[in-house]
């Protein structure tokens, strides 16, 4: 193995599918995007979020040339995307706001001008064997406006991974699916990410689902960014959502009532007490209840995207 | 190449598996039959009576309601509703995937947007040679083979002309290539006013605004309109029955062809310009 090979895996190794550099958008005395940047590193699930009206889609959308930055460059795998959107489009699979299709034809006939697009010259076999993966099988003979929103991201998702893409842009990929597409799309997401090296941006308002998927992501409210990084780093003490099982309701609510936690109190079901508390004071909260004779059954905590995003784009 | 060819059978596919392309085949055909058997039925009595005010004056042999002359009429008749079927069509070719969010797709692969745009360009075009063909077989073929080839004797403004019935062929095959030029220039119209707006109907509406105020223009004997007439593409869109003169005006026929095609490759050229720089915010 010469030493050239080696730089080489390794600057793609450490280099970025996605590069935004102070991209800017105006329309008329709008901006819709003051200045965004941020990297992507390549092999990485990168969430992309923000709240209506934040810019997000119109980021995406620059970064899909669909529409041109007033300011700013877009490179992707290293290569600026204004000099070579061709070769960059051959490598992206995306499913942007929603999946539309030829409501007049099949699924099939749609993947097929989609192939066709992509220069992609498909098996019967690939066909199904795609079907199968976002599972419309069965159903792909069917005139698209018989779909319902679920299955068009399905066929969306399926239109996206077509042409095999190093990087897939998913735009709220999982509105629409019932809780079992979720899951599935959640789990596809993943194996792509780790057994084919599929760098992923995805964006969507489903923030446990961003948790759950995402590796790194970038906050942007306004036009521009609040937040990025990885998520772990990102989400903070004031962030837990601490889960308290206890044994006896009654002395249970009397305890929590009496202590100075009373107002962190976000919910109570049944024998389940939730409430937001930093790390340090979780053994307190323990302890209290069990010196005021409170049964514990169980004690657990994690750290919430949901209030993290509403802390620093709402400031809540 | 490759990717050209691609997406325009892609394009091809989607323009005849549209409904709405059946539309303009689905007028024709209604217009073209009604109206054969309608002369079917009362024509011979309609043209008795003309012709029998000439006798006096000529002597009329043969069959004067024939093939040629139905086809000759058909022509006139629909070339007026024609650009409207052409515009149903071409006119939502870009606005109609950018209303419905389709042209995200389209464009966020690999080809580029002129080819894209050229490529629905070409099946507009496609199209449009489609309906005329069809109506070119319906009329002439289809009439020839219920009333027969004759002479065909039509009055001009220069009096009456008749041209014999081995002498048609080419006339209606050049006819039929200037129809083509013709509806090209309003399908070209349409498609850069689909190119510019942003939904399915506008472009159709704009397009057809645009064919009747010039027509409207263009009748008028006015110095203030005779200025711009020459200009007016649907000055030269009636060219074509300037085959069927004798002899015929084969400089005013070039003339009024390249003025038409002109017309394309200006409307063409902005339609490239335009979509390259258009937002996509649908």
């Amino acid at each position: 193995m010469t030493f050239e090979y080696l730089l080489c895996i390794s600057k793609w190794i450490m280099s970025n599918a996605i590069e935004v550099k102070n991209i800017k958008k105006k329309f008329g005395d709008f901006v819709a995007v003051k200045d965004l940047s941020f990297e992507v590193p390549a092999g990485e699930i990168f969430g992309f979020l923000g709240p209506n009206g934040s810019g997000k889609s119109t980021s995406l959308r620059m970064m899909l040339a669909l529409i041109s930055p007033t300011d700013g460059s877009i490179d992707f795998f290293g290569k600026p995307l204004k000099k070579n959107r061709s070769e960059i489009m051959g490598r992206i699979g995306c499913i942007i706001e929603k999946p539309d299709f030829y409501t007049y034809l099949s699924a099939h006939e749609n993947l097929k001008l989609f192939a066709r697009a992509n220069g992609v010259d498909y098996s019967k076999e690939d066909y199904t064997e795609l079907y199968e993966l976002v599972g419309l099988s069965g159903r792909e003979g069917d005139k698209v406006k018989t779909y319902s929103h679920g299955m068009k991201q399905r066929l969306g998702l399926a239109q996206a991974l077509l042409h095999n893409p190093d990087l897939i842009i998913l735009d709220e990929p999982n509105t629409g699916l019932d809780p079992k597409g979720i899951i599935e799309l959640r789990e596809l997401l993943l194996k792509l990410n780790k057994e084919e090296g599929k760098t992923i941006l995805f964006s969507s308002h489903i923030l446990s689902e961003v948790e759950a998927l995402c590796d790194s992501l970038i906050v942007i409210n306004n036009g521009e960014t609040v937040a990025q990084g990885r998520v772990e780093d990102l989400l903070s003490d004031e962030d837990l959502l601490v889960d308290i099982e206890v044994g006896n309701l009654e002395k249970g609510k009397v305890a929590f009532e009496n202590s100075k936690w009373k107002d962190l109190l976000r919910e109570q079901k049944g024998n389940h007490f939730r409430l937001n508390l930093p790390m340090d004071e979780i053994p307190k909260v323990n302890t209290y209840l069990i010196e005021n004779g409170v049964e514990l059954v169980s004690s657990s905590y994690r750290k919430r995207l949901e209030d993290y995003f509403l802390r620093i784009t709402q400031g809540k | 190449m490759k990717e050209f060819i691609a997406i325009l059978k892609n394009e091809l596919i989607k323009t005849i598996k549209r409904p709405r392309s059946f539309i303009g085949f689905g007028v024709v055909a209604f217009i073209c039959l009604i109206l054969q058997a309608a002369f079917a039925n009362d024509g011979r009595e309609i043209l008795s009576l003309v012709t029998g005010q000439l006798e006096n004056t000529l002597s009329i042999e043969g069959q004067v309601l024939n093939g040629n002359l139905i086809c000759f009429v058909l022509l006139q008749t629909l070339i007026i509703q024609m650009p409207l079927l052409v515009a149903l069509v071409t006119g939502d070719l870009v606005s109609g995937e950018v209303a419905t969010g389709t042209m995200r797709f389209l464009l966020t692969r690999p080809a580029s947007r002129t080819k894209v745009l050229v490529a629905k360009w070409l099946a507009g075009m496609f199209y449009t040679f489609l309906l005329l063909l069809f109506l070119g077989v319906l009329a002439l073929f289809v009439s020839r083979g219920i009333f027969g080839a004759d002479d065909l004797i039509h009055v001009n403004s220069e009096g009456l002309t008749v041209i014999q019935a081995n002498d048609m062929n080419w006339r209606f095959a050049g006819a039929f290539v200037i129809a083509f030029l013709s509806l090209s220039v309003v399908a070209t119209l349409a498609h850069f006013l689909s190119t510019v707006l942003d939904n399915s109907i506008t472009p159709i509406v704009s397009t057809m605004a645009i064919v009747i105020i010039f027509t409207i223009i263009g009748m008028f004997d006015m110095p203030s309109f005779n200025v711009i007439q020459p200009f007016l593409f649907t000055t030269h869109m009636i060219s074509w029955k300037d085959m069927f003169e004798d002899p015929v005006p084969k400089q005013e026929i070039i003339n009024s062809c390249i003025i038409l095609f002109a017309h394309i490759v200006v409307l063409l050229g902005s339609s490239i310009y335009i979509f390259n720089r258009k937002d996509i915010n649908s």
